[in-house]
């Protein structure tokens, strides 16, 4: 690979954009394609096919052999909450390929000292969310306790659709967010997307604990879909 | 702290090693037929002193893809390396889960 295409391929993957790196299996012949570009590709339906299902492999064109290198997005986890689990969930979740990201207005809580080499907004959930752009490739995590920074970035959750949703506490204080989720306006189709008490029931006890139980959960619903169970 | 082997910390290795003006190799697993270890797609990075960075088999396989990336290193040219199962009595380099990968080694230039 050329030093150049692979520099633009690396800005292009840390910008979160989608690129296919399309390499001419006899003559090593190699180029990269942005969405954008693809229309115009000799290799366009394809191309166009693999951008969607995110599936890298071998294609077969007119008697000649490519291979197809797709570079989606990474998933993304956004958590409200500089916690304890935060602690333990966000190197956790970077290590299983995650972009993280954890809000939280409450400075003492959002230091970098706490939370080094995780990005932290510390800022209200209304003004830190429009800036992520919550995604269908996002999952998001509250683990506040707080309803006044929670059940906003709940609500912007599931308005975008993202994978997995999860909030913690136990039944009890569950079944009270949903009702002030409810007079917000939240659809209960849509609260039922919410995962609650958080994690895979594990007997996760440490808040180290508790966040394998929720990256567990997450990895489901990530590779098994919205209806999976265990 | 530790970076993870994730495929963006590979191809950024890679990226910064060639910039660091070390001789490198890229290989990537192009095609699995049954049960392989890495997806296609995985990368490993390799540079002329045989430090390498990510995987392509998840350890069965590595050692005979670093050898393959010292010769694409050193003509230029790429190679398209295939195992199969692994085969002890025949001391030969191969996958112990019983599939077959077929890796593209290139260099970064």
């Amino acid at each position: 690979m050329r030093l150049d295409l692979l520099a633009v391929l690396n800005a292009e993957r840390a910008a979160r954009r989608a690129t296919i790196v399309v390499t001419e299996v006899a003559t090593g012949a190699q180029r990269l394609v942005r969405p954008a570009d693809a229309a115009k590709d000799p290799l366009r339906d394809v191309l166009a096919e693999r951008f969607l299902s995110g599936k890298s492999g071998i294609a077969e064109v007119g008697g000649a052999r490519y291979f197809l290198n797709v570079h989606l997005p990474p998933p993304r986890l956004v958590i409200t909450g500089a916690v304890h689990i935060s602690q333990a969930l966000a190197p956790m979740a970077r290590i299983a390929g995650y972009d993280v990201v954890i809000v939280d207005p409450r400075t003492a809580f959002a230091s970098p000292e706490r939370f080094p080499d995780v990005a932290v907004l510390a800022e209200w959930p209304d003004r830190a969310l429009p800036k992520l752009s919550l995604d269908p490739a996002t999952a998001f995590v509250a683990l506040t306790h707080d309803p006044k920074i929670d059940e906003p970035a709940l609500a912007a959750a599931l308005a975008a659709g993202c994978f997995y949703i999860g909030a913690l506490g136990s039944k009890k204080t569950h079944a009270k967010r949903l009702e002030r989720l409810r007079a917000r306006g939240v659809a209960d189709a849509a609260l039922a997307r919410i995962h609650a008490p958080i994690g895979l029931a594990i007997g996760a006890a440490s808040p180290p604990e508790i966040a394998v139980s929720i990256l567990a959960e997450i990895t489901l619903r990530l590779r098994r879909g919205p209806e999976a169970r265990l | 702290m530790d970076q993870a082997a994730t495929e963006q910390d590979v191809l950024a290795a890679a990226e910064r090693w060639r910039k660091e003006g070390r001789k490198v190799a890229l290989a990537t697993v192009v095609e699995t037929w049954g049960s392989a270890p890495r997806p296609v797609g995985s990368h490993l990075v390799i540079d002329d002193k045989d430090n390498f960075l990510g995987s392509v088999s998840g350890g069965c396989v590595e050692g005979a893809v670093v050898a393959a990336a010292g010769e694409v290193i050193a003509s230029g040219a790429p190679k398209m390396l295939e195992f199969g199962v692994a085969d002890e009595t025949a001391w030969k380099v191969g996958l112990s889960c019983g599939g077959n990968i077929r890796v593209y080694v290139e260099k970064v230039d």
